[in-house]
């Protein structure tokens, strides 16, 4: 009788386990992968504001949508755009996480969870408040960062209306508010650098920047691809500050790739074309994210 | 002579250490100020009347402050309704999401079963895909169900969550074997197992994830965006988002409405820091 029982449960936990998967197996197949395909179909459509009344209007156009995007100027605004963002964003926001974790590191910093509260606390702010405010710091006449600059002699700048000055702009909100985020994983990173290989370079006569460009540096290599990869994602996909600030002008300097998706999708219903500018982005991440994995992968070889 | 030397050249070292260390200090003073200046001047500016932003030098400590703002952006701009929104949605979402993802994330961690690995590696392959791509094919869907104008729109797609169910899977996994079997044998089903034993020794981990959705969820602007086209449906993001395009003249309402929106996730933050920073390093290990 036990037996049976035993055999009993057991057949009935093979089935209990996909019981226990299926809402959530259910809710990503509806939500994410049905709609994955459908969009990807949809890139091949002319589904527009007419469609949305009816469907019968749906006509299948082929690579009609792609071709259409890149031979529109402004799809290619975006893409420089977004590229001239990441460029510039990525490098910055690394360079501040790290140099921010390597103070905060050093043995003479008093107050240290202080600092490392109010460095973090930009990173779980809402992105659409800060923007605003900051959309305020960079008045022309009133603004912070004018009344900081007339100490120095720096005439007012319109940074938010200036097509050269817009870009640059919104990457120092983005870094201000991501640096902290980044910061944390190179501090958890530091804990983890050998001080036995410290000492050795120590002993080798290494002073504190070879230690840093011999030891620190290499160490952290790890911390710093995967820091690089998710930020590049992220940066790939900004939306809130232009949408917010600057509403991707002046000149459309500022028109990211998703702000242009949104506004042809969901301000001009033109959901076929935008849906091949989804498939675009889509490309452009999964592309970036198989190169920083083959160079993993190569280092990882030698 | 070399003696008595020797303690002099020792001290003026530890001095000039001793400097350094405090210009070190200072310098990171002056950055934390800068980092904060934001903030500083967004919370005294939602406390001035019309026009008390505008002035140069800006004012950082307001000498009479005001509740104006705050009693406008209430009276007649639908906060209080775009706040009930933002909780609401921003709750039910953390609550739902916490039971699916942790009920799929014990099957793949506790269970052998035919698929198990595949499965489970599907799942981390559609982390790649950026939700932009869905967001067409699911609008039209909720569209059909009569879903756009209503919390269930913003709730339902945000339930599932592979990165939810890794985190979950990852520290369910350390939980020994021996407990749930002893679970067994004092005749435990195996929904009792998973909400009796296994659910509350998750408890660090499932304040971790239940912060993080529900501030990912409350700073969502996209989605509501797209969702939402009715005033009274708008969240906080939302709202304030509207706001500057008849109001870009009334700095200190639009602070006042930055506060509201921002502060309270800053608040849960900082009661509740300890498991964001253990999110940020569970996540960070996958790489």
């Amino acid at each position: 009788m036990k037996k049976t029982g035993k055999s009993m449960s057991r057949l009935f936990s093979q089935r209990v386990p996909y019981l226990f998967l299926s809402p959530a197996l259910a809710l990503l197949f509806i939500f994410f992968v049905l709609p994955v395909g459908a969009a990807f179909l949809m890139s091949f459509t002319d589904f527009d504001l007419y469609t949305l009344g009816d469907f019968g209007s749906l006509r299948w156009v082929g690579f009609n949508n792609y071709l259409a995007l890149f031979q529109n100027a402004l799809f290619w605004q975006a893409l420089q755009n977004t590229a001239y963002f990441v460029l510039l964003a990525v490098p910055l926001s690394i360079a501040a996480s790290l140099g921010m974790a390597l103070a905060l590191d050093a043995k003479a910093v008093r107050l240290k969870p202080l600092f490392r509260l109010g460095f973090f606390a930009p990173v779980v702010t809402t992105l659409v408040a800060v923007a605003v405010v900051w959309r305020y710091l960079y008045h022309p006449s009133y603004g912070l960062f004018n009344w900081l600059l007339s100490f120095v002699g720096i005439a007012p700048v319109d940074w938010l209306g200036n097509p050269v000055w817009a870009m640059p702009a919104l990457v120092l909100l983005a870094v201000w508010k991501n640096f902290g985020y980044n910061m944390m994983i190179f501090l958890a990173g530091l804990q983890g650098v050998s001080q036995d290989l410290r000492d050795a370079a120590r002993i080798d006569g290494a002073g504190p920047w070879q230690e840093f460009l011999n030891i620190t540096i290499p160490q952290l290599a790890p911390t710093t691809t995967f820091v690089a990869l998710t930020t590049v994602i992220g940066y790939c996909q900004f939306f809130a500050e232009p949408y917010v600030m600057t509403n991707g002008g002046p000149l459309n300097q500022t028109m990211s790739v998703v702000l242009l998706m949104y506004r042809e999708g969901f301000r001009f219903w033109k959901m076929g074309y935008a849906a091949a500018l989804a498939f675009v982005l889509f490309a452009l991440i999964l592309g970036i994210s198989l190169s920083f994995m083959q160079v993993r992968r190569e280092k990882a070889a030698i | 002579m070399i003696a008595s030397s020797q303690p002099k050249a020792l001290s003026r070292g530890r001095t000039r250490r001793f400097v350094a260390g405090l210009l070190f200090n200072a310098f990171l003073l002056v950055v934390l100020c800068l980092v904060m200046a934001p903030f500083v001047w967004m919370i005294s500016a939602s406390f001035l009347p019309d026009g008390g932003a505008t002035k140069i030098p800006p004012v950082f400590i307001p000498l009479h402050p005001t509740l104006d703002q705050y009693h406008r952006l209430f009276a007649g701009m639908n906060f209080g309704r775009s706040f009930l929104n933002s909780f609401i949605v921003a709750s039910a979402v953390t609550v739902s999401s916490l039971l699916v993802n942790s009920l799929a994330a014990f099957a793949f961690a506790k269970y052998r079963f035919t698929g198990r690995k595949r499965l489970f590696g599907w799942l981390l392959s559609l982390m790649v895909i950026p939700g932009q791509v869905t967001m067409f094919p699911v609008f039209l869907l909720l569209n059909r169900l009569h879903l756009i104008n209503n919390y269930w729109g913003l709730i339902i797609p945000g339930m599932a969550s592979v990165f939810g169910i890794f985190l979950f899977r990852q520290f369910m996994e350390d939980i020994p074997d021996e407990l749930i079997e002893a679970a067994r044998l004092d005749g435990c089903g195996d929904f009792g197992i998973f909400a009796r034993i296994v659910l509350p020794l998750c408890t660090p981990i499932l304040v971790t994830i239940a912060l993080f959705t529900f501030l990912g969820t409350w700073n969502d602007f996209m989605w509501p965006l797209i969702l939402m086209s009715n005033n009274d449906m708008y969240t906080l993001p939302v709202t304030l988002a509207n706001l500057i395009g008849e109001h870009q003249a009334d700095t200190e309402l639009m602070m006042a409405g930055a506060v509201l929106t921002t502060l309270p996730v800053m608040v849960l933050f900082l009661f509740l820091q300890k498991y964001y920073i253990r999110g940020i390093m569970a996540g960070g290990v996958k790489g």
